[in-house]
């Protein structure tokens, strides 16, 4: 068995790994819905982007699901605290998922145009409402967000929800909200063709290069805010609560991890590398290699950020002691101990048997296809 | 301090959220069941109506999981937006059955499903009735998980309190799986969602045969909805039984409210057939009692006692004092850590901490609570009576109706007399909506019953909310309310819309309203083409 420091470490490792596979998965069926209204003219061509995912928006759903539920078993302070804290926030992201599942199923039951329509914009909605939030988010938590522990350990969140919309949060809203539509892009290339197809590749080409620039000005920015420095705690393989720390801001301290270990780089890089050449990809309309750069970029933003603030996870702008940390934040090691064995059997074979649903539902989405299995399809 | 107002608003959210829920949850457990029954005929047969009767149940099938998904997305984050100080205090337990039920069940489901509905053309026959299997699998399996959750909070086993970091946290994992309390709900729960799906195919088939239209899919399917129906209902009874059993164990207070047991009895104790229940002045009126009955269920023994309110509060009141020991010794030791008597004295009396901070709903400092407030603090830790006792008599009288509704439609069937028995299919028909009323009212009974708790005897309810305000969760609240309204029209729409269509909504061409007349409303059956079959 691993000891308390290492399973922590995995931990934080693994919620990443967890992230980048709802990006990478359910993010595809997100910005096939954000670029909904943009690359589909026609009822039928829109039947194309929506039956494309079809047989798996459900089941890549279940990564934001199963992120949920690791985030609460492993990082239990971490969802009392965040979801309490970021309340509307949260309630916005659930209130638009909400249009997705029915939105798929119960668009193309009825012939009514303004019943499609309706649903049209519900399935834009639920896609292109939490791709943005989910990067409001990060920014946020970047930031700090103000919240603080009483003695019973007790969570209070002192902010308002309009303070999260703040510019820097919003342009790492539109970073997200980018990178997601420029994967569902390189999707649709996969899986469509002719004038979609082109469609699709031009979507592409816009929402990667946006994504490469605010990304870059992102992190220019980041150089410049106060990031947060772990000052003297338990050491990290110690049971602990969040209060026995301390912890300053420092302008620019989010650099301080890759200024110590600059092998590091190569996550950022990842990001810029994985963005270029999805981009190169989509305009030669070679969309499994466009899909999987663009699924190496979201890995490299997404891990850009957590390394930035390693060991932190969510500072607390209030009262940076409270701050939560990968190694303040967790359950206990017998949990965090079951919890590894149940991920380490079960997301090999989850991935296994999603690989061979999309195998088995392979090949190219035409508006033809569409029209001859009118009763049977999305 | 707490707003008590947000407390109620939060307690609101999560039963209106979670009985929303479990609006679709039953007919997706029991129908996915009744799919692969059907598929695995026609795999067998090779007759081309049951492949018709799997895909058009499983149209309705979708059109029902579709709200099942959307909601249950409200479900696992509302732990963390409403109940923040539970989701720390437990999350150590409760959290890993949830985090497991994504990785084991959902993905099986959700993956499955999308190949249920447009895998038909691209699999084998086995292989597409092996996919419509994982989807039940999955299905159930959540189920199994979300009870082991929800079943330690009826019987928190396994875990223990951390002083350091101020949670309960896992002693044993396994405990927690093989909770006696989990493994009851569990098959209750799934059998009553077969029995759900059971009304709900038997209802719409049998509205069909009265109309006389698509003859042969209705029969059929009322045949399957009746045999599965009869050995669902039996079960849910027979495990019904079982539950209750553990409950006897694990929350006398539960029991004694459901059967508003007032006062003691001599063992074995009477049941309560029928009653009206008068908290104010503590007795029964109009009361039909069974001698000996309930204590023989409750106990499996003649000579156990059943504790009644009475006792009960004796109890209650004792622990209470014990735990207000606990709750001082903790803030002491919080302070000093080198306080060794605050120690002993917390590990002493810990056992009983939980009803210690039954008192913070009245003092901050429960070692100054009054006489007054302690006897405030017993009264609320017995569940409200009379909605216990009528909700589970609403569901037991279901309960013995689903029997009798299956074991007529049983016998017919295998007497082939059904069709000529227009009282049993109109029977059928507006009995639809009664599983709904019995599982709705069965969750009442769980979990009105489990009050003033949220883990019984460990974090009492009104501690367990996050410091939000009751104008934040009203917000909240309208809006889910909003939603939620606008997606059952929606769905009821739909629901209606299809089965009326039946199985012409597949456009096979051999249905009523697409047969040689096109859309005639006639009585006859539409003609199907012989070599289908």
């Amino acid at each position: 068995m691993f000891d308390y420091e290492t399973l922590k470490l995995i931990w934080w490792l693994l919620v990443g790994v967890l992230l980048v596979g709802f990006a990478v998965m359910d993010g595809h069926d997100m910005g096939m819905g954000a670029l909904l209204p943009f690359v589909a003219k026609s009822d039928s061509e829109r039947r194309v982007l929506i039956n494309s995912v079809a047989p798996h928006w459900d089941g890549n759903q279940v990564w934001f699901i199963t992120a949920g539920g690791a985030i609460f078993a492993a990082w239990p302070l971490v969802y009392a605290t965040a979801f309490s804290g970021l309340y509307f926030a949260l309630m916005a992201v659930l209130w638009a998922m909400f249009f997705r599942p029915v939105g798929f199923d119960f668009r193309s039951k009825v012939a009514d145009p303004r019943w499609r329509t309706a649903w049209d914009w519900g399935l834009f909605v639920g896609s292109a409402i939490p791709a943005l939030l989910f990067g409001v988010a990060f920014g946020n938590v970047l930031l700090g967000v103000p919240f603080h522990y009483d003695d019973t350990m007790r969570s209070s969140y002192t902010g308002t929800f309009w303070a999260l919309l703040n510019p820097f949060s919003l342009l790492a809203g539109l970073l997200s909200l980018s990178m997601i539509a420029f994967h569902g892009a390189n999707y649709l290339i996969v899986r469509t063709e002719g004038v979609i197809q082109q469609r699709a590749s031009r979507a592409a080409l816009i929402c990667g290069g946006l994504m490469v620039v605010v990304f870059a000005v992102c992190g220019v920015l980041v150089a410049n805010i106060s990031g947060y420095v772990l000052i003297s705690g338990p050491a990290a393989g110690v049971m602990q609560s969040p209060l026995d720390k301390v912890v300053e801001m420092q302008a620019g301290a989010w650099f301080g991890n890759f200024a110590k270990m600059p092998l590091l780089w190569i996550i950022p890089a990842l990001g810029f590398i994985g963005a270029l050449a999805g981009m190169f990809f989509a305009a030669k309309l070679k969309g499994v290699f466009a899909f999987v750069s663009s699924s190496v970029a979201m890995l490299g933003v997404i891990f850009t950020a957590g390394i930035a603030m390693f060991p932190f996870v969510l500072p607390s702008s209030s009262m940076p002691a409270h701050s939560l940390t990968a190694w303040d934040c967790v359950s206990s090691q017998r949990t965090l101990g079951i919890m590894f064995w149940v991920a380490l059997i079960m997301t090999p074979i989850v991935i296994a048997y999603t690989g061979w649903a999309y195998r088995i539902m392979r090949g190219k989405i035409t508006v033809a296809h569409i029209e001859a299995n009118d009763h049977s399809l999305y | 301090m707490i707003d008590p107002a947000a407390v109620d608003l939060a307690r609101l959210q999560f039963a209106i959220t979670a009985l929303y829920h479990f609006i679709f949850v039953p007919l997706t457990l029991g129908l996915t069941f009744l799919l692969v029954i059907m598929e695995t005929v026609y795999v067998m047969t090779g007759k081309q109506i049951y492949r018709d009767m799997t895909k058009f149940w499983g149209k309705l099938f979708g059109i029902n999981f579709a709200l099942g998904v959307t909601t249950g997305l409200t479900m696992e984050f509302q732990f963390g937006t409403n109940w923040a100080y539970y989701s720390h205090y437990v999350g150590d337990i409760f959290g890993a059955p949830l985090a497991i039920e994504g990785l084991l069940a959902f993905f099986l489901e959700s993956t499955f499903v999308g190949l249920f509905f447009f895998g038909w053309d691209r699999l084998s026959k086995v292989g597409h009735l092996t996919v419509t299997c994982l989807v039940a699998i999955g299905s159930n399996l959540s189920a199994v998980l979300i009870l082991i959750a929800n079943g330690w909070m009826q019987n928190p086993v396994g875990a223990e309190f951390n002083p350091v970091t101020m949670r309960m946290e896992m002693t044993s994992f396994w405990d927690l799986v093989f909770n006696p309390a989990a493994q009851a709900k569990f098959v209750h729960t799934v059998s009553s969602g077969y029995v759900t799906a059971s009304v709900f195919v038997l209802g719409i088939s049998s509205w069909y045969l009265l109309k006389g239209r698509d003859l042969e899919f209705a029969r059929r399917s009322f045949r399957i909805a009746a045999a599965f129906g009869l050995a669902s209902a039996l079960s849910v009874v027979v495990l019904g039984d079982e539950s209750g059993y553990a409950v006897t164990e694990h929350q006398k207070t539960k029991l004694a409210a459901m059967e508003g047991m007032w006062k003691t009895e001599e063992a074995p104790a009477g049941l309560t057939v029928f009653g009206i229940p008068d908290e104010a002045n503590r007795t029964n009126h109009a009361e039909v009692k069974i001698p000996y009955l309930l204590g023989l269920i409750a106990t499996r023994s003649n000579d156990t006692v059943l504790p009644g309110i009475d006792q009960l509060e004796v109890t209650l009141k004792k622990r209470i004092e014990s735990g207000i020991i606990a709750v001082a010794a903790l803030e002491r030791m919080r302070k000093n850590k080198a306080d060794v008597e605050a120690a002993e004295l917390f590990s002493a009396h810990k056992v009983d901490m939980g009803y210690g901070l039954l008192l913070k709903k009245y003092t901050e400092d429960v070692t100054q609570a009054t006489p007054e407030m302690l006897m405030q603090a017993v009264g609320d830790a017995i569940p409200p009576v009379a909605p216990l006792f009528w909700s589970f008599r609403i569901m037991v009288a279901l309960g013995i109706a689903f029997i009798a509704l299956f074991a007529i439609a049983f016998w017919s069937s295998a007497k082939n007399s059904f069709e000529k028995k227009p009282w049993l299919l109109r029977w059928a028909l507006w009995f639809i909506p009664m599983p709904w009323i019995a599982t709705q009212v069965g969750w009442i009974v769980a979990e009105v019953g489990r009050q003033p708790w949220t883990v019984h005897g460990v974090l009492p309810t009104h501690l367990s909310v996050s410091s939000v305000t009751s104008g934040e969760v009203m917000l909240s609240l309208a809006g889910f309310f909003t939603f939620y309204t606008l997606l059952l029209v929606a769905e009821l729409y739909l629901m209606f819309k299809y089965a009326r269509l039946g199985p012409s909504s597949l456009g096979t061409g051999a249905y009523h309203f697409e047969s040689s007349g096109g859309m005639t409303k006639g009585a006859v059956s539409a003609p199907v083409p012989k070599k289908e079959y």
